[in-house]
Parts: structure tokens; sequence; C-alpha cells
């Protein structure tokens, strides 16, 4: 497989919120808006990437046994280094999304890709997977935000074009499974017809 | 007083699964049954009241003592992990007809945010109930911890009841499975925003 195939397979055919549903928990909590969406996903893909490539250069060295601990702590290390970055360059964002930032060492995206192709794979491949993967998410994560936001407060990356509040409730907690729901549906159908 | 409310806040109010979002995972993977449901929901109980009221300590004993709090992250999924393999052993060990119920589960708890949440919740953010915004004491991170994962069983085994009988009618073939697992849950978190102001 081209290294360009390995950026792109993550984008549709294994997109990990709509075909895989992985990392479901900052899926729903963090997309109030798409600017919040985005973050989330540009936070989860750096640490994807340098986790994948870390854990593609050390994985021969690491015993068998251990690996899974041993993995967790490699993304633990990288989470509280992007901890650092944010708190220094983006303090707002990183109130914003709270608690989720430290809370991508249990995302089972990161985890499932060291123990799917990380381990088994060269660091250069390593790399371009956690890249697709990361900007499947991000985009995934991105359009998600952006429809609960249009629906929600009637405003798109903070733009403002329709008066009054909206569908308050897509912000809420119940329009986040709602929104998810329809648009897993959605991308379901426009990938079946594209297989026929 | 206090105590209450923060039983109730955590159970109703803000529900850890259906208006905080963690644990979604095992949420739509493990509710197709009622019994899986259950296991699944004692087992989580047991782990966070555990690894809350341990991590706890380790925040105030070890790691502000040393002035490294930032090790935070690392230090908590490391004693959680430690912990859900010691569980397993001593309960092994201990009652044979317990591992025997939860057995499975404790394994695919270390990766359910759930956990490492309440656990960097209380260390983290502010509680208000009533009265001045303030850090949980020992005691109420303790009964934060329960009362949560009581919401998280009882949000977890509603929802296993409804997917039960969801799988008995007809359903669009699009919506299989998660789709319309994922409506099932946003209907219930329109009836859980109920209780909103309660507190």
């Amino acid at each position: 497989m081209g290294k360009f195939q390995l950026i792109t397979k993550g984008l549709v055919k294994e997109n990990p919120t709509f075909v895989l549903l992985l990392g479901m928990c900052p899926t729903l909590a963090t997309t109030t808006s798409a600017i919040n969406g985005m973050s989330m996903g540009l936070a989860t893909l750096f640490v994807l990437v340098l986790s994948n490539m870390a854990i593609s250069a050390t994985a021969p060295y690491i015993p068998d046994k251990v690996r899974i601990p041993a993995y967790i702590v490699i993304i633990a290390a990288f989470v509280t280094i992007l901890q650092f970055i944010m708190q220094a360059f983006t303090p707002d964002i990183y109130k914003t999304l709270g608690l989720f930032i430290p809370l991508i060492v249990v995302n089972c995206i990161v985890l499932g890709r060291a123990e799917a192709f990380a381990n088994k794979n060269s660091v250069v491949d390593s790399a371009c997977d956690g890249i697709g993967i990361g900007l499947g998410f991000t985009i995934a994560l991105t359009i998600l935000g952006l429809v609960r936001e249009l629906l929600g407060s009637g405003s798109a990356f903070g733009y403002k074009f329709i008066d009054g509040d909206g569908i308050l409730v897509f912000v809420l907690a119940p329009g986040a499974f709602m929104a998810l729901a329809y648009l897993i549906v959605l991308f379901k159908k426009l990938t079946a017809k594209k297989d026929e | 007083m206090e105590y209450i409310l923060i039983i109730i806040s955590a159970i109703f109010v803000n529900n850890i699964l259906l208006s905080q979002f963690m644990g979604i995972c095992p949420f739509l993977g493990v509710s197709n049954k009622l019994s899986t449901a259950v296991g699944m929901s004692g087992a989580v109980c047991f782990v966070i009241t555990l690894a809350t009221l341990v991590t706890y300590l380790f925040q105030y004993y070890v790691l502000v003592p040393l002035g490294i709090e930032f090790m935070q992250t690392i230090a908590f999924i490391l004693i959680i992990a430690a912990l859900v393999q010691m569980v397993e052993i001593v309960l092994k060990k201990v009652s044979p007809a317990l591992y025997q119920a939860l057995g499975i589960f404790l394994p695919l708890i270390t990766t359910n945010c759930a956990v490492l949440g309440v656990a960097l919740m209380v260390v983290t953010n502010e509680f208000s109930y009533g009265g001045e915004p303030h850090m949980l004491n020992l005691g109420e991170s303790v009964v934060f911890a329960f009362a949560t994962s009581l919401g998280f069983g009882l949000a977890m085994i509603l929802f296993a009841g409804l997917r039960e009988q969801i799988a008995l009618n007809k359903v669009p073939k699009v919506f299989k499975g998660i789709p319309i697992a994922l409506v099932t849950a946003s209907i219930l978190a329109m009836a859980f925003m109920g209780f909103s102001g309660l507190v």
C-alpha cells in the first residue's frame, strides 16, 4: 500500500467516527461548535501521529506481555506534552475542552492504532497512518460540530448568520446523540452507493 | 445534607453517561443484553469508587507535596491499570462467584474514560452544592465517585432494557445497530434533562 493510500483510507473507508465507531466520548462531548470539534480532532491527531511513531520505533524492544501498559505510558507522556503546549499557546481552547484533553489517553482510537498498525509497521508508514486516521477523526468532529452549531445557534465557525437562538437542544446532550446518529446513517447511505 | 445533594446531582442531574459523555464505549458496546449491562455496571461501580479513593490520596500525599502535579495523567492511568489488575487477582481468590460475574468486564475497564474522568474531576474541578464552590474532601470525593457510578449503572441498565425491546422490532436497514441505539440514547438523554435544575 502506498503512503498516499495509507493517508486517504482513514478519511472514508476506515473513518474512525463514522465507520469504526471508535472514540465516541470526545466525539459527543466536545462538538458543541465547529471550532471546538476541530480543536479536539487536531489535539488527537497530534498525539496519534507522535505515539504511532514512538510505538513503531520501540515495538521490537518491548516484551509482548507488557506491551499494553507500555503503550499507555507512551501515549500518556505525549498527552502530558500536549497539555503543556495547549496551556501555553491556546489557553482558551484548553479551558473549553477541559477534562477531555487528558482523556485522550483512554481514547480507543489511539491505543487501537498502536495495537492494530503501529507495532508491526515502519515508522514512516505509522506516521502516515496516524495522519490519515487523525484527519478522518478531525473532519468527522468538525462536520458534527458544524451541524450542531448550525442547528443549535444558527452560526458556523463562530460567524452568526441567523438571528435568534436556533434549536437549543442540538447544543445540549440529546442533540449530540441525535446528530451523530443521522450523520452515521447519511455516511452509510453515501458510501453504500459508491460501492455499487 | 450536602451528601444527599452530591448523590442526587451525580446520579440524575449530571449523569456521567447522558450529560457528561464519559464511558460511552461500554454504553454502546455491551448494552445489547440486560445481564451483561448489569455485570458491567457492577464492575465499573467497584473500580470507580476504589480508583477515586486511591488517586485522591496519591494526589494529595505524593504529587502535591513533591510539586509534580503535571504528572497527574500518567500517574493516574498507571494506578488505575494496576488497580484493575489487582482487583482481578484478589477477586479470583476471594470470591470466585463474583469473579465469574464480573471477570470478563474487568480488563475493559482500564480504558473506560469514566474511571479516569471521575478521578481527574475530583482533583481538578470545584463543585458547588448550594453553598460556596470548593474542592471536595476525601469523604465527599468517595461519595461523589460512588454516586456517579450508580448513575452510570442506572443509565446503562435502562438503555439495555430499551435495546432488548428494539431488537424485536423492525428497524430500517441503515439504522440497524449503532444509529438506532444513538437515537434511543438521545431520547433517554432528553428524559434525563427533566432533572436539570433540581440541585
